[in-house]
């Protein structure tokens, strides 16, 4: 229980410093676009609850969902194919190089293209860019599955499907899920950036509305609720990575002791 | 049971060619335990691989029951020496002793029998829920034999599996490995470095030379059945057969150092720089 507290009080410690100098430094401003933090907490609910949740803050949830978890299909299930193969790895291995270091921001005006500006965009728009750390990470672990454990399921004639689920994709784990936690925060800068170039509703796009109509605490408030969504969906992440990766992280403390 | 016949390996390895294994024929009756020993590194595992039918030989050929092997043949079961690596982390102990009885199509309660039986076999019938990662080095091994019991096969090869325990754990295994053989009637080939254990364990003991391996001598272990760490160890004619067995090998590790010799001097003898 003790133990407990002083878990809470340590990850509670550092945000409510910064918030209090935050409250103090803002408090007596008079600038506007440097609005009091007071101000843009009073602010936050008639923001962001009701209509707008509705409207805005679900459908980039919404899209977010979509994008990331078509990236982790296509990530996962091509990652598996190069990662098996030698001969796919090396044909695809330098187009794969070339395509990652394509910033993917840059693939919005081209896909408006063909998408157009609606929810299919920006589910593209995410999923190409959450896709690459799936991928290669992904490869990676498929890669070096451990050459005893294959010999044993080759011995034990585990083949095919059993091999895939029961050896590559459980020993590749902890690397794919280490290229999911990179794809989720992608995700999110994508999301936002997606629906600043065109849009009629999301959080991105509320927050630039807001920036235009020079409602100032309103725009804060948005840079808020993205900092709060980041970091509930990195919670989320990590107790869906501890149930998971449960095996991963007692093995390797079982190495550690001995 | 299991023949082999001319057994050749040899490895292809940046522009040399290295030969592990040059000439190895021997013979493996039904119900038999054999240890094939020899010095360390004379292609024990190699040999192992190619009867394990995970490796192709260059040439010669390993017959299961008449049956060349060509891959893994389903009678078998390989007990590898790095039971670490061999068990799945993420899977607990039942259902890493499981999985090769679920691919093999039985049916569940067949296989929760099996499971069952086979753990408390190697005396381990309150681990099913645990993972491998939580249990020691000598219990981690009992699992990997387990598994390997369970799979009910008829010839089940083991490489140099207690290598990684310590020594008390180790003798432990042995008993366990007599002990599941005549219990079980499967032949059993263990590989091993160690010549105590291989005279103390083997009905049989192949003495390969060093490599490129050849059989260097056969021997009949004419102990007792019944075998126990404590009086077999001293008794006279164990003494004798390790001797005999200790002295083999010497002479198979004089005789590759001798091979190696002549074949520099033939080298300086064409005017080419040895190595």
């Amino acid at each position: 229980m003790k133990a407990l507290t002083r878990q809470v009080l340590f990850a509670v410690g550092l945000p409510a410093v910064l918030l209090g100098l935050w409250w103090a430094a803002s408090d007596g401003s008079t600038d506007p676009f440097w609005p009091p933090l007071r101000t843009i907490l009073r602010t936050f609910p008639s923001v962001w609850t009701g209509e707008r949740l509705r409207s805005d803050v679900v459908p980039s949830v919404l899209r977010l969902a979509a994008g990331y978890a078509l990236a982790g299909l296509v990530g996962v299930g091509l990652g598996t194919l190069i990662g098996s193969r030698r001969g796919v790895r090396a044909f695809c291995e330098p187009v794969l190089e070339f395509l990652r270091a394509v910033p993917p921001p840059v693939l919005v005006p081209v896909i408006m293209l063909f998408a157009g500006i609606g929810d299919t965009m920006k589910i593209v728009v995410i999923a190409s860019g959450c896709v690459w750390p799936v991928l290669l990470n992904t490869v990676e672990g498929v890669r070096a599955v451990d050459s005893v454990m294959v010999e044993t399921a080759r011995s034990y004639h585990i083949g095919g499907v059993g091999r895939l689920r029961h050896l590559v994709l459980p020993a590749a784990s902890p690397q794919i899920v280490a290229g999911l936690r990179q794809a989720l925060s992608i995700g999110i800068i994508l999301m936002v950036i997606s629906e600043m170039f065109a849009a009629n509703n999301g959080i991105g796009f509320t927050v630039v509305q807001f920036q235009r109509s020079f409602a100032i605490p309103d725009m804060w408030t948005g840079i808020l609720l993205l900092g709060l969504l980041g970091f509930l969906l990195s919670v989320a992440f990590h107790f869906a990575e501890r149930r998971v990766l449960g095996w991963y992280h007692g093995l390797r403390a079982s190495t550690r002791r001995s | 049971m299991l023949d082999i016949r001319g057994l050749r390996k040899t490895y292809q390895g940046s522009g040399r060619q290295v030969e592990a294994v040059r000439d190895l024929t021997f013979t493996v009756k039904a119900g038999e335990l054999v240890c094939l020993v020899g010095p360390s590194g004379c292609g024990k595992t190699t040999l192992l691989k190619c009867m394990g039918g995970l490796l192709d030989p260059t040439s010669g050929e390993v017959l299961l029951d008449g049956v060349p092997v060509t891959g893994p043949p389903p009678g078998m079961a390989i007990v590898f020496q790095e039971y670490g690596r061999s068990l799945f982390p993420w899977m607990r102990v039942a259902e890493n002793v499981e999985l090769p009885l679920k691919e093999k199509g039985l049916p569940k309660a067949k296989r929760r029998r099996l499971v069952t039986d086979a753990l408390r076999s190697v005396g381990l019938p309150d681990a099913a829920d645990a993972y491998p990662w939580q249990l020691s080095g000598g219990m981690q091994q009992r699992v990997a034999i387990a598994r390997a019991l369970a799979y009910e096969p008829q010839v089940l090869l083991m490489d140099e599996p207690f290598a990684a325990v310590d020594a008390q754990t180790r003798a432990d295994l042995e008993d366990l490995v007599r002990v599941l053989w005549q219990e079980r009637g499967i032949t059993v080939l263990f590989v091993t470095h160690d010549i105590d254990e291989a005279v103390y364990l083997g009905e049989r003991v192949v003495v390969l030379s060093a490599s490129p391996t050849v059989v260097q001598d056969e021997l009949y272990i004419d102990l007792p059945d019944e075998r126990d760490q404590l009086h077999t160890r001293v008794s006279p004619r164990f003494t004798e057969l390790r001797t005999h067995v200790y002295e083999q090998i010497q002479a198979a590790k004089r005789a590759a150092r001798a091979d190696t010799s002549t074949l520099s001097a033939a080298a300086d003898g064409d005017g080419r720089p040895a190595g």
